[in-house]
């Protein structure tokens, strides 16, 4: 194992994707980690517990879920790129503190490896039920980002982009794994530092006594001065104003809130990534994410070859929803079909947005496993009609 | 007024400089110890030599949570509970901080309990300030897990029938390096403690007994501060030393106060792995 400068595990290796998302997180500047062991995440942990020590970092076993994020947002405020990783269980665990983590700007990375649920569900088997959990799972209004891998790769790639989007937009981002994908071994390539883009956070650039520290910059994140920085910041999880000071009122509440909203909703087609197959031509499309989208490929291909003109929009980022470009395909298509690892998430979305310009077929499945490509072709095949 | 008493008016408090006066006054009840325990804090670190600047305190959700708020330093003010792996992520991402935890015997022993003892086991390094005032305040008056046995609070209109916690064994018996009690009264003694405590490597306790007169006193016979503070006068007793299984609090029962535990154990960070195979 060679090490370089920065951390990054630069080479092509046979990684799982687990392992693959530790390595995308050091590469990233990722230099604090807190976690509880839980499958099928904990291989995030171990791969962490070894490997930040060797790049300075810090790795701990926290008590619980909600220890762990605690600590994940209080490294970011002591001025750490930070991250934790777990399942569906220990996610449940992670609202609370990941609603501080929206409320107080705090950048940092959640990874859901998502198995079986609901409850302790099917601990060592693929689900996507976790989708809605990311996007409302903490209580109160506000918009988040998710990313969702396909690979071992992806999951290399995405946990790097997770960290600067985080750093960007001040705002916790989910990694919306799964099973299948964090315990598939394949193929990643590592390259060299140089090569991997790494964003930080803003600093304020103005002196303490000048400095609001929830006052927005024209993208709507404002500037983070960190503990020890020397600006005497107080950061709370109730309602503040500029100051970062407790505000109980409804003028506070607005302007706070639509800002929240508003840094994430006004940026979305900064933060939207899509991956997009076939869809020129498509009178069908395909919309699906994680391990599914990969699933999806041999169903589209064998639809492709029986003369249906169908295509392939995967969900790289899931959340915020790519409402824009759905209603541009929904112009141009018959119907939308969406297969998932859950009894019907996604769909609703993309129900809600194209309404009745175009139909969507959901193709819902509880998990434990992934479609049958048969049951996702025939689904292809009644939208074509 | 003559020159005299004008000169000696004092246009402002050698403490004010590490308080946020934009925020006062605050929402504390007249009579209630958080100020007089607040005000030993800020004498504490005053006299710690610590660089001020590198200072950061955690509070978690209650009247003591509010702590964090008034203090002029970095402060977070953190969810119900979770002060302490807040505190514990601030510290390890940046260890020159002196990193300081202050809140309620609610927060951190309740639904904060798990941490507290892990954090003790682990000898994190930081200091944990935890105001006792044998119920929850911010709620209204309802039964804490430091309540003692037959207090009357909103959720023990029977008298409590469970038994309390005494923080000194837990911490004491989680790990903790120092463990201190005082109360409100005693504020030269805290005061004294919390510098200690500041100082102290690893995981160190300062629990201070706090009148809470509006809804713990009031249902329990001393509707006021001052007649807590003199409970405090008539029934304390210093004894430094004392085996932390026996300074349990019973109900209008004798308070046991001093220092009870100063050892010296590897920190966490003393016991980092750093090979950089
Ligand atoms: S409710 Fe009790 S603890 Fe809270 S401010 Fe009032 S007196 Fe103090």
């Amino acid at each position: 194992m060679s090490n370089n400068g920065k951390g990054v595990l630069t080479g092509e290796f046979f990684m799982e994707g687990d392992v693959a998302c530790a390595e995308g997180a050091i590469a990233a500047g990722c230099r604090f980690f807190a976690g509880y062991p839980i499958t099928p995440a904990t291989e995030i942990a171990e791969r962490m517990a070894r490997r930040l020590p060797q790049v300075g970092g810090v790795f701990i076993q926290m008590e619980d879920e909600m220890a762990s994020m605690a600590a994940v947002l209080g490294a970011s405020w002591g001025g750490a790129k930070s991250m934790t990783a777990t399942s569906g269980p220990g996610f449940s665990l992670m609202m609370e503190n990941l609603g501080l983590g929206i409320m107080t700007e705090t950048p940092c990375v959640l990874v859901n490896v998502q198995r079986g649920g609901p409850s302790t569900g099917l601990p060592t088997a693929v689900g996507q039920g976790d989708v809605m959990q990311a996007r409302w799972g903490s209580h109160g209004h506000y918009e988040i980002i998710a990313l969702s891998p396909s690979s071992p790769q992806e999951f290399f790639d995405l946990t790097i982009t997770a960290f600067n989007l985080s750093e960007t937009y001040r705002v916790p981002v989910v990694i919306l794994a799964d099973e299948a994908v964090g315990h598939m071994t394949e193929r990643v390539v590592i390259p060299p530092p140089e090569q991997v883009h790494t964003v930080d956070r803003r600093k304020p650039t103005v002196p303490p006594d000048e400095y609001l520290p929830y006052k927005a910059e024209g993208d709507g994140v404002p500037p983070m001065a960190v503990a020890g920085d020397g600006y005497h910041i107080h950061v709370t999880g109730l309602t503040h104003d500029e100051r970062g000071y407790p505000a109980m009122n409804a003028e506070a509440q607005d302007r706070l809130i639509r800002r929240l909203v508003a840094k994430i909703r006004d940026n979305a087609d900064d933060i939207i990534i899509l991956t997009e197959r076939d869809l020129d031509d498509a009178e069908v499309v395909v919309i699906a994410y994680g391990i599914t989208a990969r699933v999806s490929m041999l169903p589209i291909e064998m639809a492709r070859r029986e003369g249906i003109r169908v295509g392939l929009l995967k969900l790289v980022t899931v959340w915020p929803f790519p409402e824009k470009r759905l209603i541009e395909l929904a112009g141009q298509v018959k119907a939308f079909v969406v297969p998932e690892l859950n009894m019907g998430q996604i769909a609703l979305e993309v129900q809600r947005v194209v309404g009745s310009r175009a139909r969507t077929i959901p193709v819902p499945h509880p998990g434990g496993t992934v479609h049958d490509p048969k049951v996702i072709l025939e689904a292809i095949r009644s939208a074509a009609q | 007024m003559t020159q005299l008493a004008q000169r000696e008016i004092a246009e402002t408090h050698p403490r004010d400089v590490l308080l946020r006066q934009d925020r006062l006054p605050h929402i504390w009840c007249p009579g209630c110890g958080l100020g007089i325990a607040l005000n030993c804090f800020l004498g504490a670190l005053m006299k710690s030599g610590l660089d001020l600047k590198k200072v950061a305190v955690v509070s978690g959700i209650g009247c003591a949570g509010r702590v964090a708020g008034y203090i002029n330093l970095d402060s977070f003010h953190t969810t119900h509970g979770r002060a302490i792996p807040f505190a514990t992520g601030l510290k390890l991402a940046n260890p020159e901080l002196k990193v300081v935890v202050f809140s309620g015997d609610g927060d951190l022993i309740a639904i904060g309990g798990n941490h507290f003892i892990h954090a003790a086991r682990r000898n994190m390094d930081i200091t944990v300030i935890c105001v006792n005032n044998f119920n929850y305040g911010m709620t209204g008056g309802q039964l804490g897990p430091t309540t003692p046995t037959t207090a009357f609070t909103t959720t023990s209109p029977y008298g409590n029938r469970e038994h309390p916690f005494n923080i000194p064994y837990l911490a004491a018996g989680s790990g903790a390096v120092y463990v201190a009690r005082w109360t409100t009264l005693h504020v030269r003694r805290l005061e004294r403690s919390m510098i200690e405590a500041l100082q102290k490597k690893g995981f160190a306790l300062v629990e201070v007994i706090s009148p809470c007169p509006t809804l713990y006193g009031r249902r329990n016979k001393m509707p006021t501060g001052v007649e807590e503070m003199e409970y405090y006068r008539r029934k304390s007793v210093i004894r430094h030393g004392a085996d932390p299984r026996d300074v349990e609090i019973r109900y209008e029962g004798e308070i046991v106060v001093g220092k009870f535990v100063d050892v010296e154990k590897p920190t966490f960070i003393d016991l980092l792995p750093n090979d950089n195979r």
